[in-house]
């Protein structure tokens, strides 16, 4: 049946799936699947998008979405099969005895009710209790996710709490009940890295409180290894592989999960050289500033201002990475845009020699040639109503390159070199697979032959096969056409792996700097180690050091006019290596 | 993935097919292509001139004919014969909805545009005399107006033009501000590309759909629109008859004569109707973002 | 929120300014003569000048519009040239019939219009929810004057239910307030109804499910709530149709209210009761924006005014 060998204190299964099989129409999305989960167990569901990892979950619960079916199998649960129950039978148990939590906190929960009515009403469902003691349970159910003043947040509303308030929110509400099973759907995938750490303990501890069983749906191997005691390995609709979480990262017997994990970055293999500049940079940023105006009052003038950018200084060398790391709302899209020319900067930014302020229309053009940018969701970055083909070569036609029948040649060259197959120039972007279009992008940014291509989160959207192949391309490219890359992410993992020097951006100022070795193998500032602590380590025997529970909130950028922040400033520690020395940072 | 946004794209022959896939979209195409060609096809079909009155079109009493074999709608007031005077009204509505449409769909189009593209000063002062025109109560203007020019048919077209445009611009206002804000616009300003190919090659053909839909819509609101002037005696004046002034004609003697009022009454909401089903189904054709939801 | 209502209040005020203005002008240069209108055909050139001078048609436009203005400071919108009244004192004689008419309206509109709305969504696809759809086409596809007459044939000429047209009583009210609320319910219907099938697709309907919460409670409580924001936001452009709603039920149904009044001034060129019953309407009009935008907070708790 099940490869899973017993985990320690497995007794009776709580929870058996059974040759489920989900279909819509007849197109079968989850094929035979079947697990068993004992009572204390975690079990993890592994796949890459497409893998009906979440379709499972929602089978279990009864949740699939109109035209969905669960068309063969068993879901058993306390000696019922819950597929077999109606509708009437199964609300006593959703939410009472198996409960779940989703990817987004930010839509997952009810934006015109009080947090507070929330709560009660998800205990009420299912327990018969006054509202004063309804209350006081929910008031302790928020206390027991370690939220802070936690009376006052029942009459908050969800969207004055943050991203990961609001899943800890999510997490009160699904075990206020003490269910027997929770289900997390990919619980932390939408917040920073940071807020995963918390919500990563916050969900191993209030398991091993309750005994609750876990199932973990998710497609981070870094996750998996630290949260979970069981594996299960879908592609496709179907198990690949299912076993403990020892022997699945050990000895992973199945091609695909050995794939999988290879594509996974890690952080501390990365190995590259500094480069030896001696050249000029190909970009210079002295003393960037970027901010929005907010304007209120009676005659709409501006009493607020957003630093999104602040103080920013840097080059960028020919041939190297630079990417620059933070958490959403640090400010390194925007300043991303700011080089691109997207947004009105203060202070001096230079492109190959050139300064990026006060140019002409044909100025603004002609730098266009020397730095170009690919973003992070290539179908939005795409016209939906061009042909890839014309997309490619519309760089070309914009800076009159080249005959019709040039272009045509230089698109398909450039499709060839991000492997992409000829035949497909006529398609449009929606034909494509996300990493195609991504590829897409790259040729795109290729055409003109910049010197410097900034990557905004380019491969965060992606799956970790494809992001690997990307990010493998990317490298060679990056030797084959001379480029620099500003490389902007959120992934700390994929920074180690990408970049030759790194910048941490903390709200709107780079905290700290150097090559990847210094930044990674010796990271001074609190911020630094703190983001270099909180990602999860692909492997299973990895003993996170006792550290203690984070739960500071990084503070707004939003500030009234006239205040302006507190400004860093960067020592160098040695060989370049700067670091902040304020007071001012987010010190633990 | 892939597969949610895959007919996203429109070849125009795709988009008409789908089109001819839905049932109340071929029920209003029909019903407007009997109005054309009655309208077109009037002077032949029509057994009477619209304007003869009939020795045989009232009863000896004076009173006019319920509808027979001879008079299949019966006769007006006046002893004329109504299903002719009905033929020639399709005329008068047909002109008016498309051309005081087309004129209104231009406008609004225009300082929509205009105003969702450049913003700045330009597009704050459009914006302002939008929301001043809908401060206007629109019918009420529109009757004001009729009613001190002696209207003509070409009148009455720019009339129901000036105050028909302000719902086309807002719309596309908002569509444009979305559009120049998609990541795709950056991306191309990003390339080097210039205003007026960031304008005219990645703005304007995304908002073909919208115009089409609009177009359609807005020759329903004007069709109505028109067909409420005429009944208040401030439209298409007669003896040019029109849907409108038929019923305005017969209106007092609507409790003897009910299909007077009826019979043209109805023609207008089928007209009307079957430009919303057809804008309607165009909609769902076109549009991608709502593709999927009925 | 006070600033926020400041300026709102001043940019209320800028705009019926701009409204006044462009009518006044429109009525100035259009080719009507209102002096005709009052003398009558047989008024001698004489008599003509002489009521011209009387009413002071004969100075430039901007020292009439100024005029104009100044009494306007003071709550003065004109005497009528024909009735010889005052004109604030007619339109305040006949707001309240208007009003009551609106209000029956809205009334209409609204109870037809969502609950139908939330029917169709509930039963989307089925053949309820086709007809509905089709119904509400209907409505948003007949002039008011046609459901007008037509409601007044079958219910008041036929049935005998109504009276066949006045005012004065409950009897009174219904068929005009029907006939103003059906086109709305159109609208309402298919609104609330796309509004509502996209939030039963939204997350935290899920969330609810999840909970374990009966299918009444996550309709009632968590979907309508939600589906209701985008409606708020119609009341105001309503107040505008509305406005010229009534011209025209008011006229089928003789209900004596402001839109007969237009409806008389407008066929006689009498301008100041054109301008009044334009200026009143527009500030309704002005006024039902500002109230929908002040709702909108109490029902959206994301929404600040700033």
């Amino acid at each position: 049946m099940t490869e899973g060998r017993p985990s320690a204190g497995a007794g009776a299964p709580v929870l058996s799936v059974r040759g489920l099989t989900v279909s819509i129409g007849h197109k079968p999305l989850v094929e035979g699947l079947s697990f068993d989960l004992a009572r204390d167990e975690t079990l993890a569901i592994v796949g890459e998008s497409g893998s009906g990892k979440s379709i499972t979950s929602l089978a279990v619960m009864g949740l699939l979405p109109p035209q969905v079916r669960a068309t063969a199998g068993q879901v058993l649960f306390d000696g019922r099969d819950l597929l077999a129950l109606p509708e009437s039978a199964l609300r006593p148990i959703r939410g009472g005895r198996i409960a779940m939590i989703f990817q987004e906190p930010m839509t997952s929960l009810n934006p015109v009710m009080t947090v507070g009515a929330q709560l009660v009403e998800a205990i009420t469902a299912h327990e018969p209790l006054r509202r004063g003691e309804a209350r006081a349970r929910a008031v302790a159910a928020l206390k027991s996710v370690r939220i802070s003043q936690a009376e006052r947040r029942l009459a908050q509303y969800p969207h004055e709490l943050s991203g990961g308030m609001r899943q800890r929110v999510m997490i009160a509400m699904a075990l206020a009940l003490k269910p027997d099973v929770l289900i997390c759907d990919e619980p932390t995938t939408a917040l920073d890295v940071t807020v995963q750490r918390e919500v990563l303990d916050l969900l191993r501890d209030l398991q091993r409180q309750t005994g609750t069983a876990l199932i973990l749906i998710t497609h981070d191997m870094g996750v998996v290894a630290e949260m979970a005691d069981r594996v299960i390995v879908m592609k496709s609709g179907q198990m690949v592989e299912g076993g403990s979480i020892a022997s699945i990262f050990a000895a992973p017997r199945a091609q695909y999960t050995r794939d999988l994990l290879a594509a996974v970055p890690r952080m501390g293999d990365g190995s590259g050289a500094i480069p030896v500049a001696k050249a000029p940079p190909v970009a210079r940023l002295h003393d960037v500033q970027v901010g929005f105006d907010i304007r209120g009052g009676i005659l709409q003038r501006v009493t607020h201002r957003v630093h999104a950018v602040e103080h920013v200084s840097l080059e960028i060398l020919p041939g190297e990475t630079f990417a620059i790391v933070g958490e959403s709302g640090c400010g390194k899209s925007t300043l991303a845009r700011a080089i691109a020319g997207l947004v009105p900067h203060q202070g001096h930014i230079e492109v190959a020699g050139k300064p990026l302020a006060g140019l002409t229309v044909e100025g603004r053009r002609a730098i266009c040639r020397d730095v170009q940018m690919v973003f992070q969701d290539p179908m939005a970055a795409l016209d939906p109503r061009m042909r890839v083909g014309d997309l490619v070569a519309e760089p070309l036609v914009i800076h009159g390159i080249g005959s019709p029948m040039e272009r045509r040649e230089r698109t398909e060259d450039l499709f060839d070199r991000v492997g992409l197959p000829r035949d497909t120039l006529d398609r449009y972007p929606h034909e494509f697979s996300g990493g195609q279009r991504q590829r897409i992008c790259i040729a795109r940014a290729l055409a003109l032959k910049p010197k410097l291509i900034i990557c905004d989160e380019s491969v965060s959207a992606l799956d970790v096969s494809v992001q690997a192949r990307v990010l493998a391309l990317l490298n060679e490219l990056k030797a084959e056409f001379g480029l620099s890359y500003l490389f902007i992410s959120h992934d700390m993992a994929v920074v180690e792996n990408i970049a030759d020097r790194v910048g941490v951006m903390y709200l709107g100022q780079i905290v700290e700097t150097g090559t990847r070795a210094q930044v990674f193998g010796n990271p001074q500032h609190p911020y630094t180690r703190r983001l270099i602590e909180a990602v999860p380590v692909p492997d299973p025997a990895y003993r996170r050091m006792p550290a203690a529970r984070l739960t500071g909130e990084v503070p707004s950028p939003i500030l009234p006019v006239g205040v302006s922040s507190v400004r860093v400033s960067l020592a160098d520690i040695g060989g370049g290596h700067l670091v902040a020395i304020d007071e001012g940072g987010p010190g633990q | 993935m892939t597969d949610v946004t895959a007919s996203a794209t429109k070849a125009p022959a795709g988009a008409l097919r789908r089109l001819l896939r839905r049932k109340l979209a071929i029920l209003g195409l029909a019903i407007i292509a009997v109005v054309v060609l009655g309208a077109l096809f009037a002077p032949w079909i029509a057994p009477y001139a619209p304007e003869e009155q009939l020795f045989d079109g009232l009863t000896l009493e004076g009173a006019p004919l319920a509808p027979d074999a001879t008079f299949i709608f019966g006769t007006d007031l006046l002893g004329r014969d109504l299903f002719s005077r009905m033929l020639y009204g399709a005329q008068t509505s047909l002109v008016i909805g498309v051309v005081a449409n087309g004129i209104a769909l231009a406008i609004g189009t225009l300082i929509g545009v205009t105003a969702g593209f450049f913003r700045g000063w330009i597009g704050g002062g459009l914006m302002r005399l939008t929301d001043l025109m809908m401060a206007f109560p629109a019918l009420l203007l529109a009757i004001c107006l009729a009613a001190i020019f002696t209207p003509s048919l070409w009148i009455v077209a720019m009339v129901i033009a000036l105050v028909n445009w302000v719902q086309t611009a807002r719309v596309i206002y908002t569509e444009t501000t979305a559009l120049a804000e998609r990541e795709f616009i950056a991306a191309e300003r990003t390339l080097g590309a210039g205003t007026g190919r960031i304008l005219f090659r990645h703005i304007l053909p995304h908002l073909v759909p919208t115009v089409i839909v609009w177009g359609t819509l807005g020759i329903s609101t004007t069709v109505l629109l028109e067909a409420t002037l005429s009944f208040l005696g401030v439209g298409v004046q007669p003896p040019t008859p029109s849907w409108g002034n038929i019923i305005f004609e017969n209106q007092t003697y609507f409790q003897a004569a009910p299909w007077l009022v009826f019979i043209p009454g109805a023609a207008i909401v089928l007209l009307a109707l079957a430009f919303n089903l057809v804008g309607d189904a165009l909609r769902d054709v076109l549009d991608p973002t709502q593709r999927g939801r009925d | 929120m006070a600033a926020y209502l400041a300026r709102r209040l001043i940019q209320s005020v800028l705009i019926l300014l701009g409204v006044s203005f462009i009518t006044f002008l429109l009525l100035y240069v259009l080719p009507a003569d209102p002096v005709r209108q009052i003398a009558g055909r047989a008024a001698t050139a004489q008599t003509v000048e002489n009521i011209r001078q009387q009413l002071g048609l004969d100075q430039p436009f901007l020292v009439q519009y100024g005029r104009y203005l100044g009494n306007l400071l003071h709550g003065d919108l004109g005497r009528s040239y024909l009735q010889k009244t005052d004109v604030a004192e007619l339109i305040w004689s006949r707001l309240p019939a208007s009003l009551l008419l609106m209000a029956g309206g809205i009334a209409c509109e609204l109870v037809l219009g969502l609950t139908l709305g939330v029917i169709a969504a509930l039963w989307r696809g089925r053949a309820l929810d086709q007809g509905l759809m089709v119904g509400s086409f209907v409505a948003v596809s007949a002039p008011q004057f046609v459901v007008g007459l037509l409601l007044l044939y079958v219910f008041a000429v036929r049935l005998g239910w109504f009276p066949i047209g006045g005012y004065g009583t409950f009897a009174h009210l219904v068929l005009p307030a029907l006939t103003l609320g059906i086109l709305g319910s159109g609208w309402y219907s298919r609104m609330m109804r796309s509004s509502m099938i996209e939030v039963l697709r939204a997350d935290y309907i899920r969330t609810a499910r999840a909970k374990g919460l009966d299918r009444a409670r996550v309709i009632l409580r968590h979907a309508l709530p939600n589906a209701i924001l985008p409606i708020v936001a119609m009341i105001g452009i309503d107040i505008g149709i509305f406005m010229g709603g009534i011209v025209v039920v008011e006229s089928v149904f003789g209900w004596p209210g402001m839109g007969q009044l237009a409806w008389q001034a407008i066929q006689r060129v009498d301008i100041p009761i054109i301008m009044g019953v334009t200026l009143v309407s527009a500030t309704a009009i002005v006024l039902g924006n500002l109230l929908a935008d002040l709702i909108a907070p109490l029902v959206d708790p994301r929404i600040k005014l700033r």
